[in-house]
Parts: structure tokens; sequence; C-alpha cells
């Protein structure tokens, strides 16, 4: 027992000193971050300087109290302009677009053009379009003597709460979120499985090569070794997650006080911002709808049984490989095929999650790490969610088992891959 | 001196070979014992049940008087396989550490005696390097010590001194030597025999599974030998051998002789004296465990072939 302690020891060590394992554990948290930023940035960002328009309306609908300018945005009328002449010279008068309203020729119908040099951003395009909306919906309520403000008031939109009764009190369920949250965990676990199984593969492989296993398995026994690498490498994988919690805990306290007027700023970007104000309040009410506790634990459990399965089966296969790594990856593509048809159910379970596919795939001892992730934020049934549990650590018990065997003679085996007919008989061997 | 190891009849099969079949023997302790074969003869997979890592078909294995178990005794044997393996990327010090002590030792006393080693060795100034930077020479080197640090009853050396230059292996004969005298038993894998002539006392030579020699180089030498002499002497063409013995070869000063049937060296030393020879020197010459080893290879079939069991 204390030689397996050793064992888990040094597989962890090393990992977990190496400069690799920080610069990953740090990097991909912020690389994912600093994208997604990126992104969000691109999009609600305008360009910097104020855009000056030119209008030249030959339909005369608008006059220049309809269009109304913002801080982005300025809109001038022009008149008495050839608009295919103006086309030539509205960047040399100072506008960046030159906006050109007319009759199609049908009745009633009219077109839009914004000629401009560089494509529009999506920002300005929204501005156009709401202006030139709003504006001729003002004009038709005018002339058909409605009131405005009146329609303002009969055009109003309900928004729905859903609020999810439970012991501590009502709270506010956001779909949004609980898919988030579901499809991040099930990545997670179908990403980590892969790169630490993977692992656990490149390791015994290396041990084999390098002839070290002969020496070490003269001192602890073969299913030790295996086993020690196993968890060794497997709190690796914890240690990773435990960092990413604190990193994220430690940044949702560093952000309000670091940023102080980040929302403020958010608030003030515009007619589309606003959206984006009411998303981050609801990404902060949708979290706190989710039941955390429940989800840490189910994450961590079907984590651990996943990689634990798995790696057994990577372990044996690492075991029968020499150094050539094509003879792995032929090896590998069966036992990464359940993990990627697990990944593919948990995308539908996310959308579906009572189908019949889901509950099949969330039980499946082989898919149900991932695929359970996908229902997690949903009701499940206490009989599936414990079969499922309990099928888990069954076959990680019986693949340890099973490829313990393998794994005992392949390491000492060198020369020819053995068939999948020998391994086979190593494994039910006594 | 009471035996450390006994192995009784012991067998070992694979799918397509009788790896090791049958096959006995005893080592005492203190011993400098050599296990001799060509290649394929079974050494290896016999090293594996010793050390534990395979397990015989049947016979038995007594390790210090007791069945053989590996939980118990794997701590009270080091084993130098023949294909060196160290982990390349981990830093040496923390190896031998890690090895010493999946052998059992505490973390002081693993420190302890790493040091005494490295200090020995001239390997003080190693500890933080890694396996990847040291020649083939200084892994060897290295690999020597991880295996006798934990101070194990019996030493087991498959081909210690491949890959070493003369000053390294010497040192490490000499390390041998102090830990055999020190009581440790060394059960010694090889083919090179010159090596074995000098080191070892005792031998057994196995081939393609089986038992064919066995005894001390002593012993060996004068079961095999052909009564063989060297005679130093100015010796005149006409020799006349009177049927006591028959000329091998000739040189300017000397002859090599084998004694005929029912003859003895006086009678031999008597009628060249006789002849009005000077000599200068008469020695035995006995059979090299090359010879020995080549002669009985020949004799059992010298290469494995497939069989089926």
């Amino acid at each position: 027992m204390n030689k397996i302690l050793l064992v888990i020891g040094r597989e962890y060590t090393t990992r977990v000193q190496k400069k690799s394992f920080l610069m990953t554990t740090l990097l991909v948290p912020i690389v994912i971050i600093g994208f997604y930023a990126a992104i969000i940035a691109i999009a609600i960002s305008g360009s910097d300087e104020k855009q000056r328009i030119a209008v030249l309306d030959q339909s005369h609908l608008f006059d220049s109290s309809l269009l109304k300018n913002n801080e982005e945005i300025s809109f001038t009328m022009i008149e008495k302009e050839n608009p295919v002449a103006f086309i030539k010279k509205y960047k040399k008068l100072g506008y960046q677009a030159f906006l050109h309203i007319d009759h199609t020729g049908k009745a009633d119908s009219l077109e839009f053009i914004l000629h401009s040099e560089a494509a529009a951003s999506l920002q300005t395009m929204n501005t156009i379009e709401k202006n030139i909306n709003d504006a001729l919906r003002k004009k038709t309520l005018l002339a058909n003597g409605i009131d405005p403000k009146a329609f303002d008031k009969i055009d109003q939109m309900v928004k729905v709460q859903n609020l999810l009764e439970s012991k501590e009190g009502a709270k506010k369920s956001v779909a949004g979120i609980s898919y988030a949250v579901s499809f991040g965990c099930g990545i997670l676990i179908y990403m980590m499985m892969i790169v630490y199984g993977t692992q656990v593969m490149r390791g015994v492989t290396e041990e084999k090569t390098n002839r070290i296993a002969e020496v070490v398995v003269s001192s602890v026994k073969p299913f030790q070794l295996m086993m020690g690498k196993i968890i060794g490498i497997g709190a690796v994988g914890l240690t990773q997650f435990l960092i990413w919690l604190v990193l994220i805990l430690g940044m949702q306290m560093a952000i309000p006080v670091l940023f102080p007027d980040l929302l403020q700023q958010i608030n003030q970007a515009g007619v589309q911002s606003e959206e984006n104000m009411t998303m981050a309040a609801t990404v902060l009410q949708g979290m706190s709808a989710l039941p955390i506790g429940k989800i840490v634990f189910f994450f961590l459990f079907y984590f651990l049984g996943g990689y634990l399965t798995y790696a057994s089966l990577f372990a044996a296969v690492g075991s029968v490989v020499s150094e050539d790594q094509q003879e792995a990856q032929q090896l590998v593509f069966p036992i990464l095929m359940p993990i990627i048809v697990g990944f593919v159910i948990m995308t539908k379970a996310i959308n579906d999650p009572d189908s019949s596919l889901a509950v099949f795939g969330s039980i499946f001892p082989l898919t149900s790490p991932i695929v359970m992730m996908g229902r997690i934020t949903y009701q499940i049934p206490l009989g599936q969610l414990a079969l499922s549990m309990i099928l888990l650590v069954g076959s990680f018990l019986f693949f340890t088992w099973l490829t313990g065997k393998i794994y005992r003679i392949g390491i000492l085996m060198y020369g020819k891959k053995p068939s999948w007919k020998e391994m086979i008989k190593w494994a039910f061997s006594k | 001196m009471k035996n450390l190891l006994e192995l009784h009849s012991v067998k070992k099969y694979f799918a397509t070979q009788k790896a090791v079949d049958d096959i006995s023997f005893e080592i005492k302790q203190g011993d400098i014992f050599g296990l001799l074969g060509p290649n394929g003869a079974g050494k290896t997979t016999l090293l594996r049940m010793i050390t534990g890592i395979f397990y015989p078909d049947s016979g038995q294995i007594l390790f210090d008087g007791k069945p053989f178990d590996p939980i118990n005794h794997a701590n009270q044997i080091g084993y130098m396989p023949e294909e060196r393996g160290l982990y390349k990327k981990m830093k040496i010090g923390e190896q031998v550490l890690y090895l010493a002590r999946l052998k059992g030792m505490s973390r002081a006393d693993a420190m302890e005696e790493i040091k005494k080693w490295f200090i020995k060795l001239e390997m003080d100034s190693w500890w933080n390097k890694k396996v990847e930077d040291l020649s083939k020479g200084m892994s060897q080197k290295l690999q020597f010590v991880t295996t006798v640090v934990h101070r194990p009853k019996l030493i087991i050396l498959d081909e210690p001194f491949s890959g070493l230059d003369p000053v390294n292996a010497n040192l490490i004969k000499d390390e041998i030597f102090a830990l055999a005298n020190n009581g440790s038993t060394i059960l010694f894998s090889t083919h090179r025999m010159e090596q074995v002539e000098e080191i070892c006392n005792q031998i057994v030579l196995v081939n393609q599974g089986k038992k064919i020699l066995d005894g001390t180089v002593r012993e060996v030498k004068q079961q095999f030998k052909k009564n063989m002499y060297r005679l130093g002497a100015i010796i005149p063409s006409s020799i006349h051998s009177d049927g006591l013995f028959e000329i091998i070869s000739r040189h300017a000063d000397e002859i090599m002789l084998k004694l005929a049937p029912e003859q003895t060296p006086n009678a031999v030393l008597a009628h060249c004296i006789q002849q009005g020879l000077q000599i200068q020197s008469f020695n035995e010459v006995l059979p090299s465990l090359n010879d020995i080893f080549l002669q009985l290879v020949e004799e059992s079939g010298p290469t494995r072939k497939f069989q089926s069991i």
C-alpha cells in the first residue's frame, strides 16, 4: 500500500512541477476568456470616431427632425445633389457613408441604400435601420391620426419569468444559463478524459520503452504501478480544476473592485448595450438559480468515474505498443469512439434531456460521464441517476480488472504488437 | 555457508517456447554466481522468476530457506536488467531516492546511503542532472547504484559491464567484490566468458531452457580438461615422443603437447630430460570457459526452434 502511494507521488509531483503544467493551467482559461471577451468587445463596440452620414431623400419622406442623431452617428440631410455624382464626392465632404432613399417605382415602396467604402458595422446598420423604422412608423401613425404615445402603450412586449420553486424559496431560472453550464461541464469532461487518458497512455509507453518498467515491477506489482499512475495523473487533473475554481472565484470578487465602472460603461454604451446590461444581470440571476453544489458534486463524480474507466483502457493500449506511435493510434481509435459518441449525444441531451437517447446515453457507462452533464441542470429521476452511477463504478472496476492483466503482460513484451485475439487471451488468463 | 537461493525443478512455458524447462541449482550466501547461456537460452525468464516478475508454472524457489514470496522478498533483491531502464526526464537524485523507497527504505536512510554511493563512485555532482544528460557509461553506473542502494541480500546483474570503459568496468568490478565480501550474494548473468572466469566462483550454463552444466569454475575446467601441456624449451625437430604424447603445435621455443592416455606429466618430463632438452617451463593448459561454452552449446543445439508444447 505504501508503495502505491510512492508511485502516485512520483506521477503527481513530476507532472505538477513541470513548467508546462502551470502554463497550460493558467493559459487555457486566459485564452478561452480572452477569446470570448474579444468577440464580445468587437460586437458591442462601434467605431471610435463619430460616423457622419449624408442622407439624400429623394422620396421626401424625412426631414432632419425625424432622423435622430446620437453619440456615434450624425445624419445630415443634403439636397439638390445628383445621387450618382454624390457617390463620388461624399468622402471628400467628410462623410463616412451616404444613405440614398428613393422610390423603387412601385407604389408606396421605398429603397434604402447605404453607400460606403468599408462595410458598415453591425451597430451602424442597426442604428440606421432603427431610425428609419421609427421615423416611418411615426409618419404612418400621424398620417392615420393615431397618437404615437398611445400606440407605444398598445405595442408593449411582455416578458415571462420562470420561477423555480424550492425549499429555499423561488429563484429565477434562465434557460440559456443552464444550457451554457451543461455544455461547459460536458465539454470539459470530454476534453479532460481525452487529455489525461492520453497522458496515462504515453506514460505507460514511456516506461515500457525506457525499460524502467522492468526495474519497477521487480519492486512493486504491475497492478500497483498501473493504478499509481492512473491515480497520480487523475490527481493532477483535480488540481487543475481546483486552480481554475480558485481563479474563477477570485475573478468574481476582483472584477467589481478593479473595474467599478464596468457595468456603468456597458449601460451607457447605447441602444444595443442595454440588452447586454440586462444580460449581465440575467447571467448573475441564472447562476444563482442553479444548484451549484449538486452540479459540482456530479461533475467531480462523473469526471472521476469516466476518467478512471477510460484511463485503464488507455493504460492497456499504452502497455501493448512499443515505439511505433502509429500502432498506438490504431488501438486508441476504438477507445475514442464512445467518447466522441458521448459528446454528440450530450449536445442532443441538452435540448431534449428526457428523450430516450439522452436517458440511454446518460446510463450507459461509456458515455454517461459526458451525457449526464447535458442533463445535470434538469431534474433527473433518482432511479436513473442511481443506476447510472452504479454502472459507472461497476464498469470502472471491471475494466481495471480486465486491463490490469493485459498491462501486466504487455509492459514486459517487446517486439511485435499483439493481436486483439492475444490481448483478449491475456485479459482472461489467470 | 547456507544457501540463499534454491531452485527446484523450475519450469516456465510460453505459447511457443519452453523458456525454462526443469532447472534446479543453489546459490550459497556470499557467492558470486554466474548464470551463463547463449542468447535466448532462458536466462532472462529465469531471472524474472527469481525477481518475482513472473511466477513459475511449476517447481519451487526458496529464498533464504523460505518459499519465495515477491511481497516479502522483493525488498531484499536488487535487479539490474540487461536493457537499462531509467526515467529520462527525472532528476538523478530524485530518481534513485524514488527507486530506493520503492524497495522499502525510509527517506532518511535512503538519502544517507545514496550520498555514500554517489561519493564512492564520484557521482556527487550529478544530483540535479537528468538521465538524458548522461552518457551511456554514466547511466550504467547510475543503474548500478539504483540496484544496490537498498542493501539487498541478492544482487542480480544482467550484463553489468556492457557499455562501460575499462576504468569504470574495474570500478564496478571492485564494488561487486566488496559487496560479496560483505555478505551479499551476486547472481551474474552474461555471455562474456572472460569476465566469468575472472569474477565468478560458481557457474551454471543453460541452453534451450535446460541446465547443461553446474559447478565451480575450477571443477568445470578440470572436468573438461584435455591433458594439454605447454613445454618451454629449445626443441630439436627430431624429437621423439615415444608414444608418451602427441605434439599439437610447435613454435621456436615451445610446443603444445597432449598426453597420451594413462601417461603422467612426470613421465613426459623424464623422457624429455633424458633426451637432453633444456626445459624452461612446463604448464598444464586448462580449457577456457569460452571453449567449454562453445563446445557445450554446439553439442546441445545452438539455436532455439519454435516448438509446440
